[in-house]
């Protein structure tokens, strides 16, 4: 079964954190405990959109103890595919949902003699979750938060008056800017670096902390992409004998599923590696949006990732 | 002489490469006997090899075969240098390097498996990725090989099947190696036939 | 502190031994449930995983972690092997978490399928874990390392059949550093320790080139909570033997030797490793259960479904993998004595006895 098991809950929350995020809280239908997470963890929410079934990543961002429930939020974004308005303007309390076990591609390198996060706006979600666990069993932590402005710094000044010094918050808009070449110049041997925002900030993140002299396998980032939107487009099946179209707002894995192909997933976003295809045949250009194949795969073009990868161009066939 | 070439082996037999300098805030680099050598070609490759001395610190020690080439290293100019009498010793130095060191410091290995493993071991322990650690061989091949009976561990082994230091044992050396106890591991070569012992071959130099 | 136990032999749970004078055998019920690896007539290696969920009713699939009758003094045994070699249960500092994860995953998996004889009480993190079986009564703070007289892992593998490894999740593959390994098929945690994926593995022959770690782990970093998984693995033992540790392999290599045809049938084991792996939730590492089952050749010859294939099995063994399992040695020896209860009649496909 693709996707592995689920989670059937009940949201009892909603709440708006400020004019693009808000919050849900969704607890066990059968009234019993979730499972505990790791801090980093998401979750996939399954969306019935007025026939149309989406399959989101949430990060997890309640504490990973507290069983009694989960909590995301969500940013609206009023260019994408549909997922983040349909959680706004239609998911309310009492709606039943349903949510995949939370996966963690984003973990705590639990060796590391001091984690430092780096976050960009919404990019604070999973480091809510790892300043809890951190903050129970004693890891050494220092959260560095940027936003545009104090009024979409969401949880800044909750997450200050939890763990005071440890929490540095910039805010864009009053000049404040995240003093990154100083903060990496004086971190501890055995440091871990984190970082999740928007992807500029990774970048300039990444290009930074090698310049720097940081170690590659000190470095993190959560890597989610939105699948995002194209041009539709047509592909053969090989394996199932099917040929499909890919609608403009959907992705290749979106297509494969609404046709009845089970086709192996985990994060939906271009990380986790497990929905790669091989490719039969293509004429045309494949457009790699994941963060999986190494450059030398993409060139090569006989691999895709149907989760977030378009198509442009007369026929793809791939092994599915 | 330049590096060494090791027939193929198993997944955990580790391997090595050449020293590269790269961007850092400081430069550890730990040798021992022919490793100078390949601290010598480092800073040869070096963009701005003056920059680098200066944030520059070296631990030596003479190789397992008596190769001292403590003179090369001093030659080199780093801002930091100390010859240590032994491994051990030199250990001991590294530890309290460690202590003070920051993120953005690069660290490079050279020379004989025994000092490579053993300082790769303890710069692990700092939480540091041992797979970020430049590591180059130079010099003897002679293994520190762990006795998987009696735990012993015999350093500068040469032939196989060896004799343990310690429980006195013989034992085969095998390729499966151990980071975190920076050693090959000897199994016992006549536990089924007890006695028959086949004669030891050089495998190691 | 220590853990105070008070064996408790009776009609269900054998006193037995694994060493000196070797008592352990099946029951004939036993040897009905004994786990025989072979759905066919030939082996080679496979990455031959499959959902752990609940099996056929009195099979070794049906619970989660599986108790049986030799339960009370295989734990004995893994006592006697921890006081000699307390160097078969470590754990790396960043490993207590896991260690949690599995204590409560053991503790409420055993609760709810063996009440009859284990129950676990919970007030917020306050637990209560009783172990009639061993005569434990524990009152503790869960997450609270103090309040036990081990480290989690410990404490709860000391009271759980099988081996135990626990892979840290990092850098894209998985790091065997915790275990508790007193039933090992001759591999050492002491050397493993801190390991990746395709280091401990390094040893096996044939199968990295045939790709098997390759899609193994591709499959295990997929692993889900709540969506554990299980697969075979098997060897040759000489005489019941649980713990053939590398380390004390002058005291048992010999034996290898001693087999002839009179003695084969009791002194030679199938030993089958039912091996289960469950992905933990605090801290995302992967609990690896090696849940070790010694069968005698005159035991599992009794169900003639098996006893054919086995020689076959046997017989016809990639030399390789004979001299990896230990008993390229012995393997003519072992075939012969098995061709006495071959009659060259076809064999129906799957592992169960009746079918």
């Amino acid at each position: 079964m693709s996707g592995g098991a689920k989670l059937d809950v009940r949201v009892a929350e909603v709440v708006k954190v400020n004019d693009l995020i808000t919050r849900f809280r969704f607890v066990a239908r059968d009234g019993g405990l979730l499972p505990a997470f790791s801090g980093g963890a998401h979750t996939v929410v399954e969306m019935d959109d007025h026939g149309t079934r989406r399959l989101n990543p949430y990060s997890l961002m309640s504490d990973p103890e507290d069983r009694t429930g989960y909590e995301i939020s969500v940013r609206r974004d009023d260019a994408g595919r549909g997922g983040s308005l349909f959680m706004h303007r239609h998911v309310r309390p009492d709606m039943d949902m349903v949510l995949s076990h939370p996966v963690n591609l984003f973990p705590l390198d639990n060796r590391a003699r001091k984690h430092l996060f780096i976050a960009g706006g919404i990019g604070i979600t999973p480091f809510i979750a790892m300043m809890h666990q951190l903050a129970r069993f004693g890891g050494r932590f220092e959260l560095h938060y940027a936003a545009r402005n104090p009024a979409l710094c969401a949880y800044g000044d909750r997450l200050k008056a939890a763990h005071g010094d440890r929490v540095h918050l910039y805010h864009d808009e009053l000049g404040e800017v995240l003093p990154l070449a100083a903060l990496l110049a004086r971190q501890p041997l055995g440091t871990h670096l984190y970082c999740c925002g928007p992807k500029g900030m990774l970048n300039w993140v990444r290009g930074t902390a090698a310049a720097a002299g940081w170690p590659d396998h000190a470095v993190h980032f959560e890597e989610f992409t939105a699948p995002g939107t194209g041009a539709p487009f047509t592909v053969d099946l090989a394996s199932s004998g099917k040929t499909i179209t890919v609608g403009a707002t959907q992705s290749l894995l979106e297509a494969m599923e609404a046709a009845g192909v089970d086709a192996p997933y985990l994060c939906r976003g271009g990380a986790c590696g497990q929905c790669e295809t091989d490719v039969i045949r293509c004429d045309g250009k494949i457009d790699h949006r994941d963060h999986w194949l190494s450059p030398e795969d993409m060139a090569a073009g006989r691999k895709i990732m149907p989760c977030v990868s378009r198509f442009e161009g007369r026929a793809l066939v791939i092994d599915r | 002489m330049t590096k060494t070439d090791f027939p193929p082996s198993i997944r955990s037999r580790p391997v090595y490469g050449e020293l590269e300098p790269r961007a850092g805030s400081f430069h550890l680099i730990v040798a021992d006997g022919e490793g100078a050598e390949a601290v010598a070609d480092l800073f040869a490759k070096a963009a701005d090899a003056p920059a680098m001395r200066l944030k520059s610190h070296i631990l030596y020690t003479a190789g397992p075969n008596g190769t001292d080439q403590w003179d090369r290293i001093e030659a080199l100019g780093a801002a930091q240098a100390q010859k240590a009498a032994s491994i051990p010793t030199l250990l001991f130095r590294l530890a309290r390097v460690l202590q003070d060191m920051q993120m953005g410091s690069q660290i490079y290995l050279a020379g004989t498996e025994g000092l490579i493993g053993q300082a790769e071991r303890d710069i692990m322990a700092f939480g540091f990725p041992h797979a970020d650690i430049q590591k180059e061989h130079r010099g003897s091949t002679v293994r520190r090989v762990q006795c998987v009976h009696c735990k012993g561990i015999t350093e500068n082994v040469r032939t196989d099947p060896f004799q343990c230091s310690h429980c006195g044992l013989h034992l085969f050396v095998r390729d499966h190696y151990s980071r975190r106890l920076a050693a090959f591991q000897g199994v016992n070569i006549d536990a089924e036939d007890r006695g028959q012992i086949p004669p030891a071959v050089e495998r190691f130099r | 502190m220590s853990l105070d136990v008070a064996y408790a032999f009776d009609e269900f749970f054998r006193d037995e031994t694994f060493v000196d004078d070797f008592t352990y055998r099946n029951s004939p019920a036993g040897i009905r449930r004994f786990p025989f690896p072979f759905d066919r007539d030939d082996y080679m290696y496979s990455v031959n995983m499959e959902p752990h969920v609940p099996g056929r009713k009195g099979s070794v699939f049906e619970k989660t972690f599986d108790v049986d009758e030799h339960y009370v003094s295989e734990m004995r045994d893994r006592a006697r092997v921890l006081a000699k070699d307390p160097l078969r249960c470590q754990s790396l500092p960043h490993m207590t978490l896991a260690g949690w994860d599995l204590l409560e995953l053991i503790m409420e998996s055993k609760a709810r399928e063996y009440p009859q004889w284990f129950s676990l009480e919970k007030n917020g993190n306050r637990w209560r874990w009783i172990n009639r079986p061993l005569g434990i009564d524990q009152s503790f703070t869960f997450l609270d390392e103090t309040t036990l007289p081990y480290g989690p892992m410990e404490y709860i593998t000391r009271q759980t059949q099988g081996d135990f490894t626990l892979q840290d999740e990092r850098e894209g593959t998985l790091w065997v550093d915790a275990g508790m390994v007193t039933t090992q098929a001759d591999w050492s945690l002491d050397f493993d320790i801190g390991m990746n994926f395709h280091e401990w593995h390094a040893p096996v022959p044939l199968a990295h080139e045939k790709g098997i770690f390759d899609r193994a782990l591709k499959f295990l970093l997929k692993l889900q909570h709540g969506a554990p998984v299980r697969r075979f693995n098997w060897t040759m033992t000489v005489n019941p033997l649980l713990d053939t540790a590398p380390e004390t392999y002058p005291e048992w290599g010999y034996m290898r030797t001693t087999l002839n045809q009179e003695n084969m049938g009791h002194m030679m084991h199938l030993r089958v490793e039912l091996q289960a792996l469950f992905r933990l939730p605090r801290s995302n590492a992967i609990a690896f259960s090696i849940r070790a089952y010694l069968g005698k050749f005159e035991e599992l010859v009794t169900v003639p479904k098996w006893g054919r294939r086995l020689h076959r099995v046997v017989r016809d063994i990639h030399p390789d993998l004979a001299a990896y399992k230990g008993f390229l040695r012995n393997r003519d020896a072992m075939a012969e004595w098995l061709s006495r209860y071959d009659d060259g009649a076809p064999t129906s496909p799957g592992w169960w006895p009746e079918d």
